[in-house]
């Protein structure tokens, strides 16, 4: 019988963040492509091209198929986004 | 909590417990066909290991809250992956079947699991099966004195590639409890984690899945189920580690 992991990392909250003009979506990655560019599905369906960012670089987490992820997506353009959180 | 080291009398006593386990899974594994369902394995299982002298660990097994575990054995089919109720449901053909087994022997606890195809299968699963069965294989080589915890789990996770590795569960230290620290990944770093000394003994669990490696646990408060319904297998073994290498305790035995 499997062990349960222990609990897990939450995002850090949005509230503090600067930027707030951004719209938060859990996504699915579904391809990566070059550049550190990721196709990631969205909950509604829509496939969004998210690259990784900063934050996630500096401490090199690495990103797999199937991985769950948290997108920032602009308002302004809907089909681009930054992955700022894996979920584990 | 620290890890317990086992002396060369107390992994006789796992030995025994690991033993009886493989013995049982062995019978079950030619038990399986269509048409079964999971009550009649469970009553198998709880008949073969009590004949055998042993009792069945998992029945009554109640941590942090949850009711408690009403089977002998968790009996998953297709996308469940592990932890599931042996109930009504049978087996069809093209099915997969993941069957784990938790045996007390003289107070030892030995835990080991198997998926099996049901009849034909599609090579996907089949595929699923295999590779899951070399990830747990990989892992136990590296179950070796001065190995760290992370080249266990590094091992695993190298050798499923492609696949959707379940990051919330894991394997665990097993000796008079099921489960005993530590707890063990099935991914990490090489050379990470604490060292591996004589007389530790792990349960080492790969679960991978088709699809994404999120699972969902269903209503019974026990299932474990892939969020995304995709096909989900799963392979345990009790290993020793000893200062010939990594023993199997539960082998199954024909």
């Amino acid at each position: 019988m499997a062990k349960r992991s222990k609990k897990k990392e939450t995002p850090s909250n949005p509230e503090n963040r600067k930027e707030k003009e951004v719209i938060e979506v859990e996504g699915l990655i579904k391809e990566a492509l070059p550049n550190a560019m990721f196709d990631v599905e969205l909950p509604n369906g829509h496939h969004v091209l998210a690259g990784i960012s900063g934050r996630m670089r500096m401490h090199y987490i690495r990103i797999l198929l199937g991985d769950r992820v948290l997108v920032e997506l602009s308002p302004y353009d809907l089909t681009r986004g930054r992955i700022t959180y894996r979920f584990r | 909590m620290p890890i317990e080291l086992k002396s060369e009398k107390e992994l006789n006593g796992m030995r025994a417990a690991g033993r009886l386990n493989g013995q049982v899974r062995a019978i079950l594994m030619k038990a399986i066909e269509p048409g079964i369902t999971g009550i009649e394995l469970d009553e198998l299982a709880t008949h073969e290991i009590e004949q055998r002298g042993g009792s069945v660990t998992f029945r009554g097994y109640a941590p942090g809250g949850k009711p408690p575990f009403p089977g002998a054995i968790c009996y998953s089919v297709n996308e469940e992956l592990v932890h599931g109720i042996p109930g009504d449901r049978s087996l069809e053909v093209g099915d997969i079947v993941s069957i784990d087994i938790g045996v007390t022997y003289d107070g030892w606890v030995s835990d080991a699991a198997f998926t099996m195809p049901v009849g034909e299968v599609s090579d996907v699963a089949n595929k699923l099966i295999n590779v899951t069965r070399q990830a747990l294989l990989c892992g136990i080589d590296n179950a070796r004195i001065g190995n760290r915890l992370g080249d266990i789990s590094n091992a695993i996770q190298n050798r499923s590639q492609g696949y959707g590795i379940v990051r919330g569960y894991g394997g665990h230290g097993i000796g008079r409890e099921m489960h005993e620290q530590p707890h063990i990944p099935n991914y990490g770093r090489k050379g990470s984690g604490i060292e591996l000394m004589q007389g530790m003994v792990f349960a080492l669990e790969p679960m991978l899945s088709i699809g994404n490696p999120e699972t969902i646990e269903l209503e019974d408060e026990w299932t474990v189920a892939m969020f995304d319904g995709s096909l989900g297998a799963h392979w345990e073994e009790t290993v020793a580690i000893t200062s010939e290498g990594p023993e199997v305790l539960t082998q199954i035995i024909e």
